[in-house]
C-alpha cells in the first residue's frame, strides 16, 4: 500500500513536470509558434497506444496457445488502456490540425489507420461485453483481436497511395533533422511520463480483471453447489479464498 | 474424410437448406437494390457523377448486404443446436468453416449477378468489354467479405445482440478491402477502362491474409 502511494505520487509529479516542460521549457517553434506544444502529448499518446495494442496482440496469441486466464486479463486491460490513449491522440490531433492545416481532419493514411484502429478495438471491447461464457469470451475475442491486429497494416497500405498531409517524423531523425535538442529532451520526458502513468494503470486493470474472473468462477461454483439436491455428497471446494490476502 | 470432400458435403447441405426457401437470398437481393435506389434519391447523380460515385455505392451495397446475409450462417445453427452435431462429425473445423464460406460466397455472387446489371441500367454505366475484368474484381472482393464475415458470424453467434454485433465487427475490418475494391472498380468504370493491377493484387493479398488466419484459428472458433 505504501509503495503504491509513493508510486502514484511519483507518476503525478512526473506528468506535472512533463506538462510544465512541454509548456515552458521547450522553445517556441520557428514556424508554428506555440500551438506545436500539443504535439508533445500527441506523440506520447501514440507511443502508449502502440505499446498497449501490441500487448493486446501478444496476449491474444498467448491466450490461444496456453489458455491461461491471465493472458485474457492482460488482453482486456491493454485494450482498454490502448483505446484510452488512442482517444487522447485522436482528440489532440485535430486540435492541432485546425490552426495549422486549417481543417480538423483529413483522410490520410496515418489518420485513417488510427481512427479505424480505434474502431476495431472499441468493437473488441464491445464484443467482450456481449458474451456471457468466460471461456468462450476469452477464446473468441482473442481470435477477433488477432484479425483486428492483422488488419491495421492493411488499412495503412490501402491508404498509402493517397497524398498525405500528416507531417513526416522529425524526431529521432538524426542530428540534422531540424529539432532543437531541448525539444527532443522534452518529448522523451513526455513519453516516459505517459508510459509511467499507463503501465501502472494497465497492471491495476489486469489485477482487477483477474479478480473479476475468479469471482465469476467462484459464483458459478456456488450456483452449481446450491442447485444440488440436499444431502448430495459434495467434493471439497475447488479453492478457498483468504479475503485478507486478496485485499 | 478429406477436408475438401467434407466441405463439399457441407456446401451441399447449406445450398439445399437455402434453396428450399430462398428467403436469405431474396432478402439480400432486395436489400441491395433498395440501397442502390435510395442512393439515387439521396444524391440524384448526373451520369458523370454516377461514374464517380457508382463504384463506392456498389461496394457499400455489397458490404451491407454481406453483413446482413452472413448473420444467419451460424446463428441458424443455434436454434436446434445443430452446430454441436457438426462438431461431433468426424470432419475438421476448417471443413465446417470452408463449407459455410463457399455457400456464402455463392449467395453473395448470386446477389451481385442480379445487382450489377440493375446498377448498370439505373446509373448508365456501360459494362460492355469489361465483364471479365469486373468479374475478377468482384470475385476477389467477395472472397474477402465472405472470409472475414463468416469467421465473425461464428464469433457473433455466441454473443448477445448478435444481429447488431456482426456489422460492427465486420465493417471496420473490411475498410481496406472497400478502398481497394472501389479503386479497382473505378478504374474499370472510367472512360478508358483498365484493370488496376496494384489494387487487384491488394485484394488478393487481403484474401490470402485472412483466409490463412481463419485456417490457423478455425479450431478455436469451432470448439464448444
Amino acid at each position: 500500500m505504501k509503495s503504491r502511494i509513493i508510486g502514484s505520487a511519483f507518476a503525478a509529479a512526473l506528468i506535472i513536470f512533463a506538462g510544465y516542460a512541454a509548456l515552458y521549457i521547450a522553445p517556441v517553434d520557428m514556424r508554428q509558434g506555440q500551438i506545436y506544444r500539443i504535439f508533445f502529448f500527441h506523440l506520447a499518446a501514440w507511443v502508449s497506444t502502440f505499446t498497449a495494442l501490441t500487448i493486446v496482440f501478444v496476449s491474444n496469441i498467448s491466450y490461444l496457445a496456453t489458455r491461461r486466464q491471465r493472458w485474457d486479463s492482460l488482453g482486456v486491460a491493454a485494450a482498454e488502456v490502448g483505446v484510452a490513449c488512442c482517444t487522447i491522440g485522436l482528440i489532440t490531433g485535430p486540435l492541432w490540425a485546425k490552426p495549422v492545416w486549417g481543417i480538423w481532419w483529413t483522410w490520410d493514411a496515418r489518420l485513417t489507420t488510427t481512427f479505424l484502429m480505434w474502431l476495431l478495438y472499441v468493437s473488441y471491447l464491445m464484443l467482450r461485453g456481449l458474451m456471457e461464457d468466460p471461456r468462450r469470451r476469452a477464446t473468441l475475442s482473442a481470435v477477433f483481436g488477432i484479425f483486428a491486429f492483422l488488419d491495421v497494416p492493411l488499412v495503412y497500405m490501402s491508404n498509402r497511395l493517397f497524398p498525405t498531409q500528416h507531417p513526416q517524423p522529425v524526431f529521432f531523425g538524426g542530428p540534422n533533422s531540424g529539432v532543437d535538442p531541448t525539444m527532443a529532451k522534452v518529448i522523451v520526458l513526455c513519453m516516459i511520463a505517459v508510459l509511467v502513468i499507463m503501465i501502472p494503470v494497465l497492471i491495476d486493470r489486469y489485477k482487477v480483471e483477474g479478480m473479476r474472473a475468479e469471482v465469476e468462477e467462484l459464483r458459478q461454483e456456488v450456483e452449481l453447489r446450491t442447485s444440488q439436491p440436499a444431502g448430495t455428497h459434495l467434493d471439497a471446494p475447488a479453492r478457498t479464498v483468504n479475503v485478507k490476502e486478496v485485499l | 474424410m478429406s477436408t475438401a470432400r467434407a466441405a463439399a458435403i457441407l456446401l451441399g447441405k447449406e445450398l439445399r437448406l437455402e434453396f428450399r426457401t430462398r428467403e436469405l437470398l431474396n432478402a439480400t437481393v432486395v436489400f441491395a437494390i433498395v440501397v442502390v435506389v435510395l442512393f439515387s434519391f439521396a444524391f440524384n447523380p448526373t451520369p458523370d457523377e454516377s461514374r464517380h460515385y457508382g463504384p463506392g455505392l456498389l461496394w457499400i451495397a455489397f458490404l451491407f448486404s454481406g453483413s446482413l446475409m452472413l448473420h444467419p450462417s451460424f446463428a441458424r445453427e443455434r436454434s436446434n443446436d445443430t452446430l454441436d452435431a457438426l462438431r461431433m462429425a468426424p470432419v475438421s473445423g476448417f471443413a465446417i468453416l470452408l463449407g459455410k464460406m463457399l455457400a456464402n460466397f455463392i449467395f453473395l455472387s448470386l446477389a451481385e449477378v442480379v445487382l450489377v446489371p440493375v446498377f448498370a441500367v439505373l446509373y448508365d454505366v456501360s459494362l460492355a468489354g469489361i465483364v471479365g475484368r469486373l468479374v475478377l474484381v468482384l470475385v476477389l472482393g467477395s472472397i474477402g467479405i465472405i472470409v472475414t464475415g463468416t469467421v465473425f458470424s461464428a464469433i457473433s453467434a455466441h454473443a448477445r445482440m448478435r444481429e447488431l454485433l456482426l456489422p460492427l465487427l465486420m465493417l471496420p475490418i473490411l475498410a481496406p478491402l472497400l478502398i481497394a475494391a472501389v479503386e479497382a472498380t473505378s478504374a474499370l468504370f472510367s472512360r478508358r477502362p483498365y484493370l488496376d493491377q496494384t489494387w487487384a493484387a491488394f485484394l488478393a493479398g487481403f484474401d490470402i491474409v485472412f483466409l490463412t488466419a481463419s485456417w490457423l484459428l478455425c479450431d478455436f472458433l469451432m470448439e464448444e
